[in-house]
């Protein structure tokens, strides 16, 4: 086998993910522009300054809300990662999951208990300002809110990158007596400074594209976001041409930013050696251990307190009446079945994915950036800016001539789901696929090894405890999921945030909290099965 | 008629000659989800119709009344629904202008909602009145009249919903320009400072609400019904206010697909009487627009009772809907 076929099986692989990505935008796009047969000049009437502003909030909030988030995350996934044996690690970084599968208005509700109005802390914030203590509302409450949505994803992703870092390197640098200080400048900051582009991009396309949370928490249509104009668009006034104008435009602002963020990072070149000893070698001082230890345990607070807020308000419930009842069972054998597809079916795309720009990007040896490997890299994340309701509105108009539309609501779920969830589980598995691919690379090609034995035998023991996480982190985000159908619905998708919702809509807010708390409790446990599976054998 | 369309015809014959006993005849309602919700009026309505024309009937439901109109609207002619039910007063001119729906043969005569009902096209079926609800733990004394709330110094705290993504938040907007007609932003710019946040739908804001975050919500004068019924708590109440409250009336009617079947006329007229209007209080909480048995939980009676009934035409909104919400935008977003 020579060199260039082992690289095209996976780069076609890579290009037919990304066709599947394109399709499923482009097809949402035409059936959008079938329906928008009017009123282009109207959609141009939009942009007015009320418009602009909008935007300028969109990117405001989400470059601060970014930035808060990744900064104390780099912190923190440094400290997890220099203490592999911290007291209840594992049990931390499931819960740092959770908040993926929460519903936004479950998180919403959950800071307003400790920050709000009438939350645990205003006694205690009252008393500080002297005054009637008037909540978080405005800036400062979409800012937790996202930080508390965005610190552990990244916090997770930043350690999966950490995690990469071969343990000679470790070694070295324990034998050369290197403090922290050291060891963060010549083996950590390189890593983190590769992955942070990618980690950073992710939380800015998710907050920049925030929708309850910047209305809930914002206070008021000062802080709106261009997702609500776009929502507003097709829903209320269903002129999909503005839809469409918006939608470019949100698309275009967040790749701009992302493209600049891109520019900050650097690549690394991966080590060649091969992992000796397994464990890793970490002596940290005293005073390092202490600083770590309050940096993890400040981190968990911030994250856990809503959380709790959470749980105490789903005890309220009737927890054993709702574990019992029928609709419950069903929405919960829904929600595994539609998530795990999706899952699945994501994480299928995301090898393809990275396994192609890891191929592009050796194939082109120290030459420039071609735009396909700029696609298969930070492209394909950009499908997160493009509105569910987009996408879910532009395939319902494309389908509803072959038939039953909903025949196809949940073949509509679990695609788009598993295509939005793509840029998390990219992130997972980059770091442990291209630092494998670095070690492997020529072994594999001076014994000829390719294609599936390949596939079996070399690339999947390294991705195996990446895969599961991916798996897990897809799954998590697929419960938490319905924005596709949501100019629609469909009795056949009633998944568990589905539920919930009903059941707030219909006054139940006590069902309510008790469905989120087993949604949580779910993603603890598919983190769990996840972390469980990929150490077996690894 | 060509082939393509005779095949299937005749393959659809041929089936319903071969097996008689299955063709029973059939009536599609697209509406809400909260309709069809096990404790939502579907369930018992689908019983007692079907009890009543031995056919089958097929409730698909959708988010809320703009999904409704929405799905319906892609849909086309070649929407499933004979009939869609679940859109309100202020849908109804969009809805017309699909030019999907038909005239019904209902006679009105049987429906009893405030200040009158005339339509050739939709039928009510039920209506409420948006109120303020108040947390009688967090507010002793509750604002007699929506000037009151708007103008006085307390410093009492509200939680709405956004017009421009909400039904009871338009239903906020329009309640405010009846009440103010051209000073409304003026007022809105007052109201601004009570105004703890704006959510995007009505249960965000009520679970602000019942979780104690904010003292009082926009919503329905039958919510505190809900939480004396099913809750036994006297905890939640509405508070009267003497211009009137806001108006919503939901309305039902019947499309071009429905106009060839016989049953949607039946349903709509079943609509109107006890054996639908008998649900509609204790499960959809809101008054029953027709006719019902029995008269309604003595809870019902303890509600506020408005002043007057506020309500712009149809027309009326579909005219202005767009400069008013912008006209709240340009004053609440300085």
């Amino acid at each position: 086998m020579t060199r260039s076929t082992s690289f095209n099986g996976r780069i076609a692989a890579g290009a037919f993910a990304l066709a599947a990505i394109a399709f499923l935008v482009g097809g949402a796009f035409a059936g959008l522009l079938v329906e928008a047969t009017g009123d282009w000049r109207g959609a141009l009437a939009a942009f007015d300054p009320y418009l602009v502003r909008v935007a300028r909030f969109t990117l405001w909030q989400a470059l601060l809300s970014t930035v808060l988030s990744v900064i104390p995350a780099i912190f923190v996934a440094r400290a997890l990662a220099r203490h592999p044996r911290f007291f209840g690690r594992s049990f931390i970084l499931q819960l740092f999951a959770v908040p993926l599968a929460l519903p936004a208005i479950v998180a919403a509700l959950g800071v307003l208990a400790l920050y709000g109005r009438a939350g645990y802390f205003a006694p205690v914030f009252s008393a500080l300002a002297q005054d009637r203590w008037p909540g978080i509302y405005g800036l400062s409450g979409i800012l937790v809110a996202h930080v508390f949505f965005n610190l552990p994803l990244a916090a997770r992703l930043l350690l999966a990158a950490l995690e990469n870092i071969p343990t000679n390197q470790w070694r070295l640098s324990a034998q050369l007596g290197m403090g922290a200080r050291a060891s963060f400048r010549f083996i950590e900051w390189p890593v983190l400074r590769a992955a942070l582009p990618g980690v950073a991009g992710l939380v800015f396309m998710l907050c920049a594209t925030s929708f309850t949370i910047v209305l809930t928490l914002g206070g008021g249509p000062r802080a709106t976001t261009l997702e609500v104009a776009i929502y507003q668009a097709l829903r209320f006034d269903f002129d999909p041409a503005r839809a469409i104008a918006l939608t470019l435009t949100q698309v275009a602002l967040t790749a701009l930013i992302v493209a600049a963020m891109g520019r900050l990072g650097a690549s690394v070149t991966g080590d060649a050696s091969l992992p000796a000893s397994p464990r890793r070698a970490l002596f940290p001082g005293n005073s390092e251990k202490l600083a770590n230890a309050a940096i993890i345990l400040t981190a968990l607070a911030f994250v856990a307190g809503p959380m709790l807020a959470t749980v105490l308000a789903g005890l309220q419930s009737e927890l054993s009446r709702l574990a019992q009842e029928a609709a419950f069972l069903a929405a919960l054998r829904t929600s595994l079945i539609f998530s795990a597809s999706s899952a699945a079916l994501c994480l299928l795309l995301s090898i393809a994915l990275v396994m192609a720009r890891r191929a592009l990007e050796i194939r082109r040896g120290g030459g420039s950036i071609g735009p396909f490997e700029q696609m298969t890299d930070t492209g394909a994340m950009l499908v997160l800016i493009v509105p569910p309701i987009i996408i879910g509105a532009g395939w319902f108009i494309l389908l509803r001539h072959l038939g039953d539309v909903f025949a196809f609501a949940p073949m509509m779920v679990i695609t788009v789901n598993a295509v939005m969830a793509m840029p998390f589980t990219v992130r997972v598995l980059r770091p442990a696929h291209d630092a494998a691919s670095a070690r492997h690379e020529k072994l594999c090609l001076a014994l000829g090894i390719g294609g599936w034995n390949r596939v079996r035998l070399v690339d999947w023991p390294s991705l195996r405890g990446p895969a599961g996480t991916a798996f897990a982190f897809a799954m998590a985000l697929s419960l938490g999921d319905l924005g596709v159908i949501a100019l629609f619905g469909s009795d056949q998708v009633q998944t568990l945030p589905y539920l919930l919702l009903q059941r707030m809509s219909s006054y139940r807010t006590a069902d309510a909290a008790g469905l989120a708390l087993f949604l949580g409790l779910l993603c603890m446990v598919l983190m769990f099965l996840a972390g469980r599976w990929g150490k077996e054998r690894a | 008629m060509r082939m393509k369309t005779i095949l299937p015809l005749l393959i659809f014959g041929l089936a319903a000659g071969m097996l008689p006993a299955a063709a029973q005849e059939k009536l599609t309602i697209y509406t809400y989800e909260s309709f069809t919700a096990d404790w939502g009026p579907g369930p018992k309505v689908e019983e007692a119709f079907e009890a009543e024309c031995g056919c089958d009937l097929e409730f698909i439901s959708v988010a809320d009344g703009v999904a409704l109109l929405n799905r319906v609207r892609l849909e086309g002619e070649n929407t499933k629904a004979d009939i869609v039910l679940g859109l309100d007063t202020n849908l109804i001119h969009d809805a017309k202008e699909t030019g999907l729906f038909v005239p019904h043969d209902v006679d009105l005569g049987r429906i009893d909602v405030p200040g009158g009902y005339e339509d050739d096209v939709f039928v009510p079926y039920d209506y409420g009145y948006f109120a303020f609800v108040y947390d009688t733990e967090a507010v002793s004394a509750p604002p007699a009249s929506l000037k009151e709330l708007v103008e006085s110094d307390s410093d009492l705290k509200i939680a709405i919903q956004d017009p421009r993504t909400s039904t009871p938040g338009l239903g906020l907007l329009l309640w405010m320009k009846a009440v103010y007609g051209g000073e409304a932003a003026t007022a809105w710019a007052k109201l601004e400072d009570k105004v703890l946040t704006v959510t995007p739908g009505w249960s965000e804001s009520y679970g602000l609400f019942t979780s104690g975050e904010a003292p009082m919500v926009l919503s329905y004068t039958t919510s505190p019904a809900y939480h004396r019924i099913a809750e036994d708590s006297e905890r939640y109440k509405a508070a009267a206010f003497e211009e009137g409250h806001y108006l919503q009336i939901e309305v039902a009617a019947k499309t071009a697909t429905g106009a060839g079947n016989p049953l949607a006329d039946q349903f709509l007229s079943f609509m109107t009487g006890p054996g639908f209007q008998d649900v509609i209080p204790e499960t959809n909480w809101m008054f029953p627009a027709g006719q019902t048995s029995q008269p309604l939980n003595p809870v019902f009676g303890d509600l506020v009772q408005p002043a007057r009934a506020l309500l712009f035409t149809p027309e009326e909104v579909a005219a202005n809907r767009k400069a008013w919400v912008d006209e709240w935008l340009a004053v609440m977003s300085q």
